[in-house]
């Protein structure tokens, strides 16, 4: 019987297996940040262990940075400390870390794909829920808790349960205005915030393989979203494209000795899945949601769903999810005012979603009631947005283009959304307070927060696309 | 290093009825820049329990002395989100030995495993059963029995059997620990590296 993608990188990292136990898994790079990383140094500390592999960890600080005058001291003292705290320890430790002011510094998931760290068969975890980003590659990644950092840093392996393999198939053409945002949002509200728990999905179908990496790591990242432990693609030219030239892609030799195991990274003809989805994307809209899990999407011309249509037992939790975002059942949000509009994160933070907004925008203003943060996801990203004038589009539309870090997407930098406001937004969890205690946050694709940051209001992008089809 | 144990607990319990808890919501960001384990249990639940004054919100079930006990019984979905460990340390540190649900986010499952706060996964059916008798009665309590895998409302003697994976389940009964564990065989590891190379 053939084997999954995802069955031949897990078998060809297992260390050892026994009946009754996990499995025990070697990781190929270990990712951290200055969040989930201090008590685990701290474990090592009390054990009185080194790092065991200190070249296949690499850090970065992201979470807790400012993204204005990064070159000044952090203002907020906790946050000053944590990250000094990730330097003292990176130090100690012998670990490479990519710190603010240096050049390849960024969230942690727009970076090691662009340095060519992430690549097609690796195990990859990170303490960090996001990291099924790097599955675009054809890489086993997942998000770990901290037990799980300092396990890693110790022994560069990891005790795993191998989860059950999901297949999700897009097929067809996507229609004009729908981008690779809206098929992870229309994915999950069919499927539900759970309805992967339990497995590690692969996505395929022609409409995934037509998407650029930056799309498929847009999709894999919110893999999560659904509950499932990660998301892969199996890699082909695209993702060979991408990877070729880059700082730590492998070169010469390596490259092609690379190459020849990277062609044997596909599920079988005759693999068997645990279970398998098929959509068709002549369906799909551009998506926004209006709820407080990522489950709860709509098609931007949709109303939200009224509560009689809810499993009973869940109607409770979904009237409060309503109350808290201030909306009513039954209606559009089309035409809703916002206040904000966030354009970052690891979803939606490189240089082909900054071009993306860039083209929209140019020529057009921002509304008054508007106030709009462009973050890029790492220091390359927004070099690279500089170098093809792309900051200059955004001044000119009325908003800057900050410096890099996870930003508003969680509330705990200095970027926070107010209480009560509505901000549509390119990053991926619509929790209650996720971007600042008692904010709103309606998830969406750049190209519809673009639109709404024109018109001061939820709108359907499409209304204002140019033809020929922009995407 | 040898990590809290857990084997057998009877004790009332504190019911929070919601579906999709997601670990933003049981230990919000802006709490995470401590560099220890402990003290999260302050701000487990944050922004429902106070409100932006600090307040304590009296409707919040974690302010009504009515409820106490070291099982929090939640919905469906318990811990989805962020992969943050923070969430396990905070509900522990708030005084919670085990958590109850029809359905755990498995990052999270793992983080409380590996932190001896042992999560109960349950049907649909139980967990309702389990809200209806504790609004009859706040001081309902329930039975986890670690080494049977059983769990019991007692007052009506309903039961019933939870997994857990036998070596996860031989750790939280004896303290063992993932890294001693993996480090007894270190050997493996580098025989398993030197044939890759
Ligand atoms: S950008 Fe948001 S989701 Fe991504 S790593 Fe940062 S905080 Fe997490």
């Amino acid at each position: 019987m053939g084997k999954t993608l995802f069955d031949k990188i897990w078998d060809a990292h297992v260390v050892s297996s026994k009946e009754g136990f996990p499995d025990m898994l070697y990781i190929d790079t270990h990712f951290i940040h200055e969040v989930t990383s201090p008590q685990a140094f701290d474990g090592l500390r009390k054990r009185g262990i080194p790092v065991f592999r200190p070249k296949q960890t690499v850090a970065t600080a992201d979470h807790n940075v400012p993204t204005i005058n990064q070159h000044l001291p952090i203002k907020e003292e906790l946050s000053r400390y944590q990250v000094d705290m990730l330097t003292k320890n990176c130090k100690e430790f012998g670990v490479e870390l990519y710190g603010l002011g240096h050049p390849f510094q960024g969230i942690v998931h727009v970076i090691g794909p662009e340095l060519g760290i992430t690549l097609p068969g690796k195990t990859i975890v990170c303490g960090d829920s996001h990291t099924s980003t790097h599955g675009a590659f054809g890489t086993i990644a997942f998000g770990i808790g901290t037990s799980q950092v300092e396990q890693v840093l110790a022994t560069q392996c990891l005790l795993q349960s191998r989860p059950k393999r999901m297949k999700i198939e897009v097929n067809g053409k996507l229609k004009k205005g729908v981008t690779a945002k809206d098929i992870i949002l229309y994915i999950i509200s069919k499927i539900s915030a759970a309805g992967g728990t339990g497995y590690f999905v692969e996505y395929a179908g022609d409409t995934i393989r037509s998407l650029s990496m930056e799309g498929r790591m847009t999709i894999c990242n919110m893999s999560i979203e659904m509950g499932a432990r990660g998301g892969l693609i199996a890699p082909d030219e695209t993702t060979l494209n991408y990877i070729k030239g880059r700082e730590f892609a492998p070169k010469g030799e390596a490259w092609n000795k690379a190459l020849a195991y990277w062609k044997t990274l596909y599920s079988d003809e005759d693999a068997i899945f645990d279970k398998v989805l098929k959509f068709d994307a002549a369906d799909i809209e551009p998506m926004i949601t209006y709820g407080t899990n990522p489950g709860m999407g709509i098609g931007i011309t949709q109303k939200i769903p009224a509560i009689a249509n809810i499993v009973p037992n869940e109607q409770l939790s979904y009237k409060k999810a309503l109350d808290y975002m201030g909306l009513e059942e039954n209606t559009l949000l089309m035409d809703k005012p916002i206040d904000y509009v966030f354009i970052g994160s690891c979803t939606n933070s490189r240089i082909e979603d900054l071009r993306q907004v860039a083209e929209f925008v140019k020529g057009k203003q921002k509304a008054n009631n508007v106030t709009v943060w462009i973050v890029p996801g790492s220091k390359q990203v927004q070099q690279q947005a500089i170098r093809e004038g792309l900051d200059k589009i955004f001044e000119a539309a009325g908003f800057a283009l900050r410096e890099p870090g996870c930003s508003a997407c969680l509330g705990m930098n200095e970027d926070k959304i107010p209480a009560g406001k509505y901000c549509v937004s390119t990053s991926n969890r619509n929790f209650e307070g996720r971007q600042g205690p008692n904010s709103r946050t309606f998830l969406a694709s750049p190209l519809t927060a673009a639109a709404a940051a024109v018109t001061g209001r939820v709108t359907d992008v499409r209304e204002l696309l140019a033809e020929p089809e922009l995407v | 290093m040898a990590t809290k144990t857990f084997q057998y607990i009877q004790s009332s319990i504190v019911p929070l009825s919601v579906e999709n808890i997601d670990t933003d919501q049981i230990i919000p960001a802006r709490f995470l820049k401590a560099t220890t384990r402990d003290g999260f249990g302050d701000n487990l639940f944050r922004d429902w329990r106070y409100d932006a004054n600090n307040q304590p919100k009296v409707d919040f079930v974690l302010n009504d002395p009515t409820y106490s006990g070291k099982i929090l019984v939640a919905g469906k979905n318990f811990g989805c989100g962020s992969s943050r460990e923070h969430a396990a340390w905070a509900i522990s540190d708030a005084g919670f030995d085990v958590v109850v649900s029809s359905f755990f986010a498995d990052i999270f499952k793992g983080n409380a495993l590996n932190n001896g706060l042992l999560p109960v996964q349950v049907s649909d059916t139980f967990l309702k059963s389990i809200f209806d008798e504790v609004y009859k009665n706040p001081k309902t309590e329930l039975e986890v029995d670690l080494e049977k895998q059983t769990i019991t409302i007692l007052a009506t003697g309903q039961q019933e059997k939870f997994e857990i994976n036998a070596y996860k389940k031989a750790c939280l009964i004896n303290g063992y620990d993932d890294i001693d564990y993996i480090l007894s065989q270190k050997e493996q590891i580098e025989v398993f590296e030197k044939a890759r190379n």
